[in-house]
């Protein structure tokens, strides 16, 4: 097993608020990496470091020994990463398919390509690849739907396809099943291990325990911007440290 | 394209073709009115593709539209009074100014993109108005003149003996006589119309359409939107510098006055009266202002009496100063009116109206099982 993504000593400030604080994480090509950690932990912050929404102060990151820092976000998603965001990112106005469509396309076609003779109907590959992730994640049925109209479970799904579509190497995932009902979010597990099974690595952010001990197998905990514990799922469970952080916080409510 | 869109291209065909028939009706059936409506509905179909498909709205396309009709009419100055080259090289300038122009512009979105478009249009007016008067003959405007060079004419001969060429295509007058000038506009925008259904449909229109939609998506999705803009925002600015190559074919002079921003808020009129985004409405706003424009300026006030002598002659004579301030010179107001009404009461546009009368009549349930099979935005 080899890294994937190896960042070290990355920081980033907002003005008096040390939002990333000297972090440094290893992910291994394959695995499903959790990173957990009480709200405000920089764990948002993170990914967006990652993904080129903004650029931290110093440190370093690199996927497959290219430099992610500095990078424009078209530039790293070319690279092979792939972004959930928290709060669904997707193309309203436009149907399922269509949605879909537009990254499988970037994928197909790289940034810019100024095909406007092509009609999209004849681009049958494509099209394949776009109806058979939606069919992966349970929408294929919806794929003529203005995507709009659709629950706030189902506009997770839809930007999970987006992603998979592109056949991401890397695949961030921010909160996927915040907000789902536990039917969909055993559903979103179940489609995260299919593709798992691709050999897709995926860092995944979640507050849901019960999402993170059935994905994961290695697991980083954060918290005030720094990361204080890694390891497997049982030696995260046993943690003093995490409990403390995390898992102390909660039981001490009750 | 789908079958479909060939229908849509079939049935603007048809309409434009056979505008010399209908156009009587509508007391359209003469040649300068059936040209305007066909240049026009060409600007408004290029201005669509970028304002329809992106959401980037241009304050500044008379511009394109003004440097179109200056180039061809410097074209027939030089070169010849064909019009097969003045609005090849009009519709290239149009193109490389809109390239210029897009490259600072387009470094910004929204109201910003708005006023950069319009402040550089307004530039455009003064170097034509006053700075470039060699270039341009400022506020007299740009014409044909006895002693112009015409070297391609001059060397096979077809220059006249005397008095002011007319413009031609291939041998037939074009600026002198009737309906060769609206047949050559008719077909260039039957071209044009296909060529923007096709970009529409492509997988470049798609990308255009999700620029429109979340921006912040199409970076993170590994597209870079600017390359993207600046391609459509040239290609609407060559729409727009053709149709001005088309107007001066059809009258050979050039004036500032086309490229004054009010020239241009009128083209952003006719797109959003006919209905954004849709491939028809464009073409029919810019139908609507421009005969209503030639309607309601030639009202005075006795027109407006005639009509209103039905009533008592007590309110008959205020009503008809009221009303009469809505026509002639004033015939903006009218203008205003409506298109309040129809942004109130039908922000899709015309098209909207038109696809809610045809779910009045009962093709609605139809209709609307093909709705969920198809794309939203027609």
């Amino acid at each position: 097993m080899s890294a994937i993504l190896t960042v070290s000593g990355v920081n980033k400030s907002f003005g008096g608020l040390k939002a990333l604080n000297d972090v440094n994480l290893q992910v291994e090509e394959g695995t499903i990496h959790a990173i957990i950690g009480p709200n405000g932990a920089g764990k948002s912050t993170f990914l967006n470091a990652l993904i080129g929404r903004l650029i931290p102060d110093s440190g370093t990151a690199s996927f497959q020994g290219q430099s992610l820092i500095g990078q424009a976000p078209q530039a790293i998603n070319q690279m092979g990463v792939s972004r959930v965001f928290q709060t669904p990112e997707i193309f309203g106005e436009l149907t399922l398919l269509e949605n879909v469509m537009i990254p499988a396309l970037a994928h197909a076609d790289g940034a810019f390509k100024a095909n406007w003779w092509t009609s999209l109907r004849d681009r049958k590959a494509v099209r394949e690849v776009a109806e058979r992730e939606l069919h992966d994640v349970g929408l294929k049925e919806k794929m003529n739907v203005v995507a709009d109209n659709l629950s706030r479970g189902d506009k997770r799904r839809l930007e999970l396809a987006m992603c998979l579509s592109q056949d991401p190497k890397l695949l961030l995932l921010d909160e996927p099943t915040a907000g789902m009902s536990r039917a969909d979010t055993n559903e979103i597990i179940e489609v995260l291990k299919t593709i798992h099974a691709k050999g897709m690595t995926k860092v995944i952010i979640e507050h849901d325990m019960h999402v993170v001990f059935s994905l994961a197998s290695r697991i980083s905990c954060m918290a005030q911007g720094h990361v204080i514990d890694e390891g497997n799922p049982e030696e995260i469970r046993n943690s003093p440290k995490v409990r403390e952080a995390y898992l102390g916080d909660e039981a001490d409510e009750h | 394209m789908r079958k479909r869109d060939y229908f849509l291209l079939f049935i603007f065909a048809a309409v434009m073709l056979s505008m010399p028939i209908w156009g009587p009706f509508i007391d359209a059936g003469y040649p300068d009115i059936m040209q305007r409506f066909a240049v026009f509905g060409l600007i408004a179909v290029g201005f669509n593709l970028l304002f329809g498909l992106t959401g980037y709205l241009s304050f500044g396309h008379a511009a394109f539209l003004g440097i179109g009709s200056y180039t061809a009419v410097w074209c027939f100055k030089l070169f010849t009074m064909d019009v097969i080259p003045a609005i090849i090289a009009s519709t290239i300038m149009g193109g490389l100014v809109a390239l210029i122009l897009g490259f600072v512009a387009l470094r910004r979105s929204g109201i910003y993109f708005s006023i950069l478009t319009l402040a550089f249009a307004q530039m455009m007016y003064s170097l034509a108005y006053s700075v470039l008067t060699p270039l341009t003959n400022g506020e007299t405007g740009l014409q044909l003149a006895l002693g112009d060079a015409r070297v391609l004419d001059r060397a096979l001969g077809t220059n006249p003996e005397s008095g002011l060429p007319s413009t031609s295509f291939l041998g037939f007058g074009v600026s002198n006589q009737g309906m060769t000038g609206y047949w050559i506009c008719a077909i260039v925008a039957i071209i044009g119309f296909y060529i923007a259904l096709r970009i529409t449909r492509s997988s470049f229109g798609i990308m255009l359409r999700g620029i429109k939609s979340n921006q912040t998506r199409m970076s993170y999705t590994g597209l870079a939107a600017r390359p993207y803009l600046i391609t459509v925002f040239v290609i609407s600015g060559m729409y727009a510098g053709l149709a001005g190559g088309l107007l001066a074919s059809v009258d050979p002079l050039a004036g500032a006055e086309r490229m004054y921003w009010t020239a241009s808020g009128e083209i952003v009129l006719m797109t959003i009266l006919g209905g954004v985004g849709t491939m028809f409405g464009p073409i029919l706003g810019a139908g609507i202002i421009k005969w209503l424009e030639a309607k309601l300026s030639t009202f005075n006030e006795s027109v407006v009496e005639q009509a209103m002598a039905f009533l008592p002659d007590s309110i008959e004579h205020s009503f008809a100063v009221v009303a009469s301030k809505f026509v002639g010179e004033g015939w903006h107001l009218s203008l205003g009116v409506i298109f309040m009404l129809i942004v109130i009461f039908l922000p899709g546009g015309v098209m909207e109206g038109l696809q809610r009368l045809v779910g009045l009549f009962g093709f609605g349930k139809t209709k609307k099982q093909g709705a969920d099979t198809s794309t939203p935005a027609e």
